[in-house]
């Protein structure tokens, strides 16, 4: 397993790994394999996913893709079991950007995600040559450093949509505002347990009033909650609101910057499913807006970003495991796809306590074996 | 058997886990079977109690009672255990939990099966069942234990009963009507027997808390053992199972042996006078347990499971006279004699006319009602647990009777019965039925190489 280079907007997101043999691939033994291209263009629309290219050979390869749709769209290539070998977001229309990838030789699936959701229009991309199998050591460190890049594109991410959620709030426009905080707040609850080792931030940023104790100042998302969906007024949400631009800011880049281990990849992933369970099954989280599934959505998809960063490694040492995490994200992910509505998800308040308890029993069937991811990582 | 504790092979349960239980069958895998005393001391060192309370014979069940699992004598009546921190054994021909002597504590959970894979609930039955054999007899529910695991894995074993006793822990489970539709192709398996229990008047069900697909009882003496058994055992069952409603219950209100004392229900009178005991074995045999010839083959040596929450409505009561109290019942309240009578076993009189006329015990009287003389001879084996969830935020106890009934047929025995005391019975006044459940109630696990439930899915 050769590690990925990802490009975003040209800012080099280099991999705690570099890869063997890159560019120059031994040429392939089949006839029919295609040479390397320079780049492979990808025509992305509303409703389709052109990519130019169904066979690569091993090691660098540079998707250019371009959003000819009227959706934002996102560009991944996926490993078995959706683990993301590379990825770009936030990809607005008219835009071409460009995604490099590093692949060893196997079976992927390209996607693109109009709308950002779903599992998006998906195209199967064979890798062919040599690669060389990484030790045990390398692997778990190719996990670590295969999870840090998703941690950077979606802090890229939150960082964009963030702006615009604070700049909508300086602006007075409410109903804007309010479009964009679950949608900001998705980029953050993927990757939150990378910012919980963060201490005094994480709470600056997503304290909840039943959180603070007498006297205590409250600061962050949900402080702006208030002031959108109870006080209906955001003419003093201003410094608010530059304070959450800079708190988010500091926590992306000590984020980027902190070092992970797979062990901190396993319990994240356990963390993030335990985030859902106690807060966003309850209602708890957003609690004026109640958008508590877009949470629910992100930490789910943070949660498997992480396990399946740590797949190969797993994949070696418990199969078996592998498996039922499969089965059981599947069945998480069907639980919770029951309630989308437009581009997002139904409110809170809007389920019944039996489509909460349905939600709650795919958590802990989910739940269960990630728990066991730890100590297979730490063996 | 080892006397040391049980090697870290696995952190899984598996059915040979369970078969390292004490049990004296051999279980065909050649190796040597430990007679059920010995089995019962090496139980206890591998145990999560060290040497608890062992007697001089190091057995763990005394008396005639420590059957070998493979030994099916009909109507053998269950061991008594020599003291309260004691294991039942948890092999034998039928489930223990039901003629066992009624433990003080009970927690009882309804679950419902959210697999759609029928090999699925077949593996779940088998880890449960090996789970069981283990906790039953005051072990930790996985091979590992609470924290004999690797640091970085959560333990398997939640914890809360390591150095606690056995405690007379029995786990018996049931099959709801709700299971035997088309999603297991379990349709055709259905007996007769657990026909849907019919409304009766007056009762006020709710549904969350009603039914189920699968049910287990645990009882014990300890309400920490209880709750720790169904605890690991829904945790060994999500994603395949969800718990649907769960039940604490303190205080036996029946005896299930005539070694026991009768004890109070919440409305202060002694209940299950008249219960069926174990010693009466020709009773158990006609009444209690299904047999092949019922109809449905797999649930012979079985028997049918009745629950009932009764919400009390006990500051009413508590303002009632004496007088009227025990004319409700039918049985003064300070021994629970029959009215007209002295003592709490003496026979039931009701024919006897008082000097006005009147019956002694009134035509409506509870136990009139629910006579098995005005029921074709129709018995129940309760096993009921009383119940305090709280306070009802109306300044009351929520309180009351969670009833159990054990039977071969409901539809003769607790339906008729209930039906009666639906209409008619003045207690009615004073409860509410607000939950209901229904279970088939398999034959027990023979051996190791057994489960729960096998009959019905092989």
């Amino acid at each position: 397993m050769r590690t990925v280079i990802q490009l975003t907007f040209g800012a080099l997101a280099l991999a705690g790994l570099t890869a063997c043999g890159s560019g120059a691939a031994p040429a392939p033994a089949s006839s029919s394999a295609p040479a390397k291209p320079g780049k492979i263009a990808v025509a992305a629309t509303d409703t389709e996913c052109k990519v130019a290219a169904s066979e690569v050979a091993a090691g660098t390869t540079t998707f250019a893709i371009t959003n000819g749709g009227a959706k934002v769209t996102e560009f991944y290539v996926y490993a078995p079991g959706d683990r993301v070998m590379a990825e770009v977001e936030n990809i607005v229309p008219g835009l071409t950007r460009e995604l490099i990838a590093e692949l060893p030789a196997g079976a992927y699936e390209t996607a693109c995600k109009p709308g950002m959701v779903g599992k998006g229009i998906r195209n199967p991309l064979k890798v062919t040559g040599e690669h060389k199998k990484l030790t045990a050591d390398a692997k778990l460190a190719e996990a670590v450093a295969s999870y840090k890049r998703y941690v950077k594109s979606q802090s890229d991410t939150l960082l964009v949509k963030t702006q615009e959620f604070v700049d909508a709030v300086k602006a007075g426009k409410i109903d804007e505002a309010k479009a964009l905080f679950p949608v900001s707040r998705t980029y953050w609850e993927r990757i939150e347990p990378v910012a919980e080792i963060f201490g005094d931030l994480d709470p600056a940023i997503d304290g909840r009033e039943a959180d603070l104790a007498e006297g205590e100042e409250w600061t962050g998302f949900h402080k702006i909650e208030k002031d959108l969906w109870i006080h209906k007024d955001v003419s003093k949400s201003g410094p608010m609101a530059d304070k959450l631009m800079a708190d988010v800011k500091t926590i992306v880049e000590k984020a980027n910057a902190a070092e992970l281990t797979p062990l901190n990849l396993a319990n994240g992933a356990k963390e993030l499913l335990d985030e859902v369970a106690t807060g966003k099954i309850t209602g708890e989280e957003d609690i004026w807006s109640h958008t508590d599934l877009w949470d629910f959505a992100a930490n789910l998809q943070g949660s498997k970003a992480a396990v399946q960063s740590l797949r190969p490694v797993l994949e070696e040492r418990a199969p078996d495991l592998v498996k039922t995490l499969d089965e059981q994200f599947a069945a998480a992910e069907a639980a919770l796809e029951v309630h989308r509505k437009g581009d997002g998800w139904q409110l809170h308040n809007e389920l019944s306590k039996a489509e909460l308890k349905t939600l709650s029993d795919a958590i802990n069937a989910l739940g269960e074996p990630i728990s066991k991811i730890a100590p297979v990582v730490a063996k | 058997m080892s006397e040391a504790t049980e090697p870290g092979r696995s952190p899984s349960v598996s059915p040979e886990d369970g078969g390292r239980v004490p049990s004296a069958a051999s279980d065909g895998a050649g190796t040597p079977s430990a007679t059920p005393e010995d089995g019962g001391a090496a139980g206890r060192r591998v145990s999560r109690r060290g040497l608890f309370g062992l007697g001089a014979a190091g057995a763990a069940v005394v008396g005639a009672g420590a059957v070998a699992a493979s030994s099916l004598f009909d109507e053998q009546p269950v061991a008594h255990a020599s003291s309260t921190s004691d294991p039942y054994p948890f092999y034998g021909q039928h489930q223990a939990g039901i003629v066992t002597p009624a433990q003080d504590r009970l927690h009882f959970v309804a679950f419902d099966v959210t697999t759609e894979k029928r090999a699925e609930l077949v593996d779940l039955l088998q880890e449960w069942t090996a789970a069981a054999a283990r906790l039953t007899q005051g072990k930790e529910s996985g091979s590992f234990g609470a924290v004999g695991g690797a640091p970085e894995a959560a333990p398997d074993d939640t914890g809360e009963a390591l150095g606690l006793p056995a405690s007379g822990l029995t786990l018996t489970i049931g099959f709801g009507p709700s299971l035997f539709d088309d999603r297991f192709g379990l349709a055709a398996k259905r007996p007769a027997a657990l026909a849907d229990l019919p409304k009766f008047p007056g009762e006020q069900l709710i549904p969350e808390i009603s039914g189920g697909d699968i049910c287990v009882q645990a009882c014990a003496h300890d309400p920490q053992v209880a709750v720790h058994a169904i605890r690991n055992l829904a945790r060994i069952g999500f994603g395949r199972v969800s718990v649907r409603w769960s039940q604490l219950g303190f205080g036996r209100t029946s005896s299930t042996s005539r070694a026991q004392t009768t004890p109070r229900n919440l409305m202060g009178f002694k209940d299950g006078t008249n219960n069926m005991k174990l010693e009466d074995a020709g009773l158990l045999r006609d009444q209690l347990w299904a047999a092949a010839q019922d109809g449905s083959a797999w649930m012979a040596g079985g028997s049918y499971m009745v629950t009932r929450k009764i919400r009390m409505m006990i500051e009413t009561w508590d303002r009632t006279s004496l007088l009227e109290q025990e004319q409700i019942i039918g049985r003064d309240k300070g021994e629970g004699a029959p009215l007209g009578k002295k003592a709490e076993f003496d026979t039931l009189d009701f024919a006897a006319k008082g000097s006005d006329g009147q019956p002694v015990i009134a035509a409506d009287a509870h136990v009139r009602l629910a006579h098995p003389s005005f029921h074709g001879n129709a018995h129940l084996l309760r096993r009921g647990y009383n119940f305090v969830d709280g306070s009802d935020g109306l300044g009351r106890l929520d309180a009351g009777l969670f009833f159990i009934a054990y039977q071969r047929d409901p539809r003769k025995q607790f339906v008729p019965v209930q039906l009666k005391l639906a209409k008619i019975d003045p207690l009615n006044e004073y409860i509410k039925h607000v939950s209901s459940g229904l279970f088939a109630v398999p034959p027990g696990v023979r051996d190791a190489g057994d489960y729960w439930g096998r009959t019905l899915f092989e």
